[in-house]
């Protein structure tokens, strides 16, 4: 007893940023994450050459050509320049959606799990009718319904991303709703609204957030695989599924330059999932 | 005690909780648990009332539905003289009747510093948020927590007996007149149960409160009780003034509860075992007495018609729910007034 009055009182955010920080391996993907938003906020202003000056002469050379570091496409367009433009729609794709599910699933969920019963059916019924499709047959689904376009292949990975997001949100206020601390706040005479803003919502937005984040690497492949098909951003766009679309044809004459854009998909999606699993366990609360 | 005000008034108290038998088949055979069935409660302001039972008798719900944080199916609870819900709104009388827990880490917020936790409930009645931490840490103060050191400091960081006085200062922090104490020392260690107890008395004699206090330690509600009820399977089987309850039992349940207390004598220990198995399912309680199937006084009528409350060798205040006890019951063993 005597020796807990001398320590010092960490805040809960501090111990999370510190045990973050003495994981390696999150910290490193923390930093690839940050590396790729910046190239996707400046990438077009510091290319070496034009992403859309395309050269019928200079086609598919290959890595390590001179003035071209990473070879040229089927067009002869620099590579370099097309990878560092395209990281701006290839991470737009994959980070939107989620945001706006995170906000939307966020909200249906803590509504379904902290009303429980006859709302809580009406919401979680609905969303499992979701589930009955595979994900990707889904986004493709709605994408081909709604039109190609870059709004409607959004909006379509939106309505994908809900229904999990709300899944996860719904379980972990159904667990935090009956902790003894709720029911506490409601004997104390408190409205539901008070208690789900001063009690739930602390409690329930970080485990639902580190869900959403390992969501955006699925995202960025979705978006990648409705460019490959076309429906989402579309040519001459730089953007990192469409470029491996377009490079396909050139797998047998130039393999690794075709394999390029999806190395970008793998390095940025794997860097998301390091980082949300170093997130989650640095948000693990001891008991 | 009992010449004192009733503050604190159910009757008929009801609770069942319906559990579909089959989930996969819909609308399969929905079956009832008895968890509260008929229980009168009379709480006296400044008393303190214990009520003991084996698990799942039905206590914690009794609790809950005292505050309201489930809704009762029969029985209106009555307080200071309001019936609430009618007379008296929801949020008033949670401002009056306070509750602490069992479980002192998961009755706390993680992410809330103890202050913050005990200034809450005064701020949802109108309390400005200045005002609030003052009287949080005046409360803190009252229940031996220095604010300067504790008050910034979050539940992971205290030692469970810390974190139930936070509890209790909590449940104080809205100056209510009775508190429901379900189990609240029952997690702590036996030191701690002792400072805390002390501490409940002190409040209790200082603040002018009156106590529910649950509990499946006997000692503990000998010691701090005025009175004593007695549950079995979610109905009311005994009550009566603690020192006359733990001398003369009335009820064989309660004689058998009695007599599973540990005694400190040597020569007073238990031979054989006062009670065998595990209560019966309150899903399909027994017919007529629901402790019939455990009764070593079992006669074929507790089997047909359940016993009501009595008064005990005529004393008003004492009543047991035994046929041993009616006077006119026809029990081949019934104890002649």
């Amino acid at each position: 007893m005597a020796s807990q009055g001398e320590e010092r009182s960490d805040g809960y955010w501090r111990g999370v940023i510190r045990r973050f920080l003495a994981d390696r391996v999150a910290v490193a993907a923390a930093l690839v994450v940050f590396a790729l938003v910046l190239l996707a906020l400046v990438g077009q202003w510091i290319t070496p050459a034009d992403p859309f000056q395309a050269s019928m002469l200079k086609r598919l050379k290959p890595i390590g050509t001179e003035g071209f570091p990473l070879g040229t496409d089927e067009l002869g367009r620099d590579m370099l320049s097309r990878l560092m433009v395209g990281a701006k729609l290839s991470l737009f794709m994959g980070i939107t959606p989620v945001l706006v599910a995170f906000l939307i699933g966020s909200a249906l969920g803590i509504l379904a799990g902290y009303s429980g019963g006859f709302i809580n059916g009406a919401i979680m019924r609905t969303i499992d009718v979701f589930y009955a499709f595979p994900s990707v047959l889904l986004a493709i689904a709605l994408s081909g319904a709604l039109g190609a376009g870059i709004v409607n292949a959004l909006l379509s990975l939106t309505i994908v991303f809900i229904p999990p997001i709300a899944r996860v949100a719904e379980s972990v206020t159904t667990q935090v709703r009956h902790r003894d601390y709720v029911e506490a706040a409601r004997a104390s005479g408190a409205e539901a609204l008070t208690i789900v803003r001063v009690h739930v919502l602390g409690n329930v937005l970080g485990p639902i957030f580190v869900y959403a984040t390992s969501l955006i690497s699925v995202s960025m492949i979705l978006a990648s695989g409705l460019s490959f098909l076309g429906l989402g951003v579309k040519p001459p766009q730089p953007e990192w599924g469409l470029m491996l679309n377009t490079l396909r044809t050139a797998i047998y004459t130039q393999p690794w330059i075709a394999a390029l854009p999806g190395v970008m998909i793998f390095i940025t999606s794997i860097s998301f999932n390091l980082l949300s699993d170093g997130l989650r366990s640095a948000m693990e609360v001891k008991q | 005690m009992s010449d004192g005000k009733v503050l604190l008034q159910v009757q008929g108290l009801q609770k069942h909780f319906p559990v579909r038998q089959n989930s996969f088949i819909p609308g399969g055979k929905r079956v009832l648990v008895r968890a509260v069935d008929g229980v009168d409660l009379r709480l006296y302001e400044g008393e303190t009332l214990g009520v003991v039972g084996e698990s799942g008798c039905g206590k914690s719900t009794t609790a809950r539905l005292l505050m309201h944080l489930i809704e009762p199916d029969e029985g209106s609870v009555v307080f200071d003289g309001k019936t609430v819900g009618r007379d008296l709104s929801l949020r008033e009388y949670r401002r009056q009747v306070q509750m602490v827990f069992q479980d002192s880490y998961s009755s706390l917020n993680p992410r809330l510093t103890v202050l913050d936790s005990i200034a809450f409930g005064p701020q949802v009645h109108g309390v400005s948020a200045g005002q609030a931490k003052a009287r949080a840490e005046d409360f803190m103060q009252r229940v031996g927590l220095d604010p300067s050191r504790f008050g910034e400091r979050y539940p992971h960081e205290l030692s469970g007996g810390q974190r139930q006085r936070v509890n209790i200062a909590r449940a104080l922090s809205l100056q209510p007149r009775v508190i429901i104490l379900d189990e609240a020392v029952s997690a702590l260690d036996k030191s701690v149960e002792a400072q805390v107890i002390n501490l409940l008395m002190d409040l209790k004699d200082s603040l002018g409160l009156t106590y529910l206090f649950i509990s499946h330690d006997l000692h503990v509600v000998r010691y701090i009780s005025d009175r004593v009820l007695v549950m079995y399977l979610g109905e009311v089987v005994e009550t009566g003034p603690a020192e006359t309850l733990f001398k003369a039992p009335a009820h064989p349940y309660t004689a058998a509860l009695l007599s599973s207390m540990p005694s400190m004598d040597p020569d007073h220990r238990t031979e054989e075992a006062p009670l065998s198995g595990d209560p019966p399912n309150p899903i399909n309680p027994p017919s007529g007495c629901r402790f019939h199937t455990r009764c070593k006084y079992q006669a074929s009528m507790c089997q047909q018609s359940a016993p009501s409350l009595v008064p005990i060798q005529q004393q008003a205040e004492h009543q047991a729910a035994c046929f041993l006890h009616h006077p006119r019951s026809r029990h081949p063993q019934a104890i002649k007034p």
